[in-house]
């Protein structure tokens, strides 16, 4: 075979591979859409869930919290040093509390507050799910006329849109009281000029902004952590590459929807 | 009571099972044995109504459970329970929990006779006082034993055990067994066993399926299978390595294996 050859043979591989790889993952795509509307569809019939979402959200909302509050406040104290150190060159150190609660309330708290869901709810729920599917358990459901989808996979979903945008705004509250006392008590940025920029340039729709993105967020990290251990391969490396998977592709599925939603949002 | 009609199911190219046409009369042990790989348990799960078959029909009366509603299958399942070969005890809750969840899932029954039902399916299955054991502390035996108790606690018509001898030492495959037996007679229900023991399926069952390669190699009563002049059935029943059931299910030949080298081109395949 000769150079050229080889090369148009490459390219074929390269592009067919790539070609493969879209096709499976809008394969993948469509089937968590499918999963997961059917398991939504279970939120108006009965047997209610009601129950098994508040324990959910107890597991993944209240289990979750000291490590929000945890990144809120070092991404507070973090953006309040950094911005201090921007805005002390232009000795326009006033502008700090609206700059943190900016930052925060925009962008880092959705997106940080996401990120972190994902490592310590989302992979718990792909793991125990798939670690149900390895054991048989999703089998016993069915058997004793339970179905999983509504009570495995909807209150698992729900209670991930319900507990972000919560921990989205405590992670906000943290993260500005941290600013405050790095600002204000260790700087010595003026208390007063920080609330009042803060509050001066705060709307009501960067709130609303910060809560859609979280809304959005919670829904995306339900879908694909379930997703991912329903679909499991029923082994124990299948479980494990779930959760990896679920992980990866929910940490880059929240920064592209970040992309989308704060492109409506400017 | 079940009757299968050309039951066929496929997992890619690889034909699991192949016009199966069975009878499962009620009120008794039924137990399908077969080698590894033979199909049972991919028989067993049809029948369930955990996998869909191929083609063919899997009757339940005159419900047909290739052609069924979500509902009406889980109806049926209320009348129905299942023993899985690792138990499927679900690891959150304890034996106590385990053992109510059907009673509490589809019924308003005061939690005061909850408890007595629960009390009675561990009595019956020698593991009262293990109420607070978390499954992850069972033994394997005691685990098996819990999801009989499970599977019996909605007092249900049908029970599927899958494998429930495998990993036990004699003593429990011995109780498992018998336990088997003696709630088939007792409460008349119908037991569906799959297993590759034997001795301890032949010892059970009033009615036995033997499959090989997908296919039901032979059928009859206990005593029919253990005369059968089937030099299939023979050699199964015997444990014997040789004789028309290969050992060995390698597809391509012993010596090109080993002489082959990567990057040739094979001889055969």
């Amino acid at each position: 075979m000769n150079k050229n050859g080889a090369a148009q043979d490459a390219m074929w591989m390269f592009f067919g591979g790539l070609g493969r790889w879209f096709l499976r993952a809008l394969e993948n795509m469509g089937d968590a859409a499918v999963l997961s509307a059917t398991s939504l569809g279970y939120l108006f019939m009965r047997p209610w869930q009601g129950k098994h979402i508040v324990l959910q959200l107890y597991a993944l909302g209240v289990g979750s919290f000291v490590i929000i509050a945890i990144t809120g406040a070092f991404t507070g104290m973090v953006l309040a040093l950094q911005g201090y150190y921007t805005l002390a060159k232009f000795g326009s150190e006033s502008l700090l509390g609206s700059g943190v609660a900016l930052a925060i309330i925009r962008e880092l708290g959705p997106v940080l507050g996401a990120l972190m869901m994902i490592g310590r709810a989302g992979s718990s729920i792909t793991a125990e799910i798939g670690i149900m599917r390895v054991t048989e358990q999703l089998d016993a459901l069915q058997m004793m006329a339970i179905n999983p989808k509504a009570r495995v996979i909807l209150p698992r979903i729900i209670a991930m849109l319900i507990a972000l945008p919560i921990l989205v705004t405590m992670f906000d509250i943290i993260g500005l009281a941290a600013g405050y006392i790095v600002g204000v008590e260790l700087l010595g940025v003026n208390g007063g000029a920080f609330i009042g920029e803060m509050i001066a340039k705060i709307t009501p729709m960067d709130l609303y902004a910060g809560w859609i993105k979280a809304l959005g967020f919670g829904v995306l990290i339900g879908i694909i952590s379930t997703y991912m251990g329903y679909r499991a391969t029923p082994t124990t490396e299948g479980v494990a590459k779930a959760t990896t998977q679920a992980v990866v592709v929910g940490s880059v599925g929240v920064l592209m929807l970040d992309y989308i939603l704060t492109s409506f949002f400017l | 009571m079940i009757r299968t009609e050309n039951l066929l199911r496929r997992f890619g190219d690889v034909v699991a099972l192949n016009n199966i046409n069975i009878h499962i009369k009620p009120h008794q042990t039924t137990v399908i044995m077969g080698g590894s790989g033979s199909g049972k348990t991919t028989l067993l799960r049809l029948i369930a109504g955990l996998e869909p078959p191929t083609a063919g029909h899997i009757w339940y009366g005159k419900d047909d459970l290739s052609h069924i509603t979500q509902k009406r299958l889980y109806q049926l399942r209320a009348h129905m329970g299942m023993v899985f070969q690792y138990s499927a005890l679900l690891n959150s809750l304890n034996v106590y929990d385990n053992v109510a969840f059907p009673l509490t899932e589809h019924t308003r029954l005061d939690s005061s006779v909850v408890r007595t039902m629960v009390t009675m399916k561990l009595e019956q299955v020698g593991l009262r006082g293990f109420e607070h054991f978390m499954p992850s502390q069972l033994s394997g035996g005691m685990a098996k034993r819990v999801a009989f108790a499970r599977a019996l606690a909605m007092d249900p018509e049908i029970v599927f055990f899958d494998e429930p001898t495998s990993g036990l030492d004699p003593i429990s495959a011995g109780v498992v067994t018998s336990l088997i037996s003696n709630l088939t007679k007792r409460t008349k229900m119908t037991s569906i066993v799959v297993t590759h023991d034997v001795h301890a399926g032949l010892g059970i069952a009033d009615h036995v399926i033997l499959l090989w390669q997908g296919e039901v190699i032979a059928e009859g009563t206990a005593n029919e299978i253990r005369h059968s002049d089937d030099a299939r059935v023979r050699q199964f029943i015997e444990g014997r390595p040789d004789g028309p059931i290969p050992f060995s299910r390698s597809q391509t030949s012993y010596v090109e294996d080993l002489l082959y080298k990567p990057g040739t081109v094979r001889m055969s395949r």
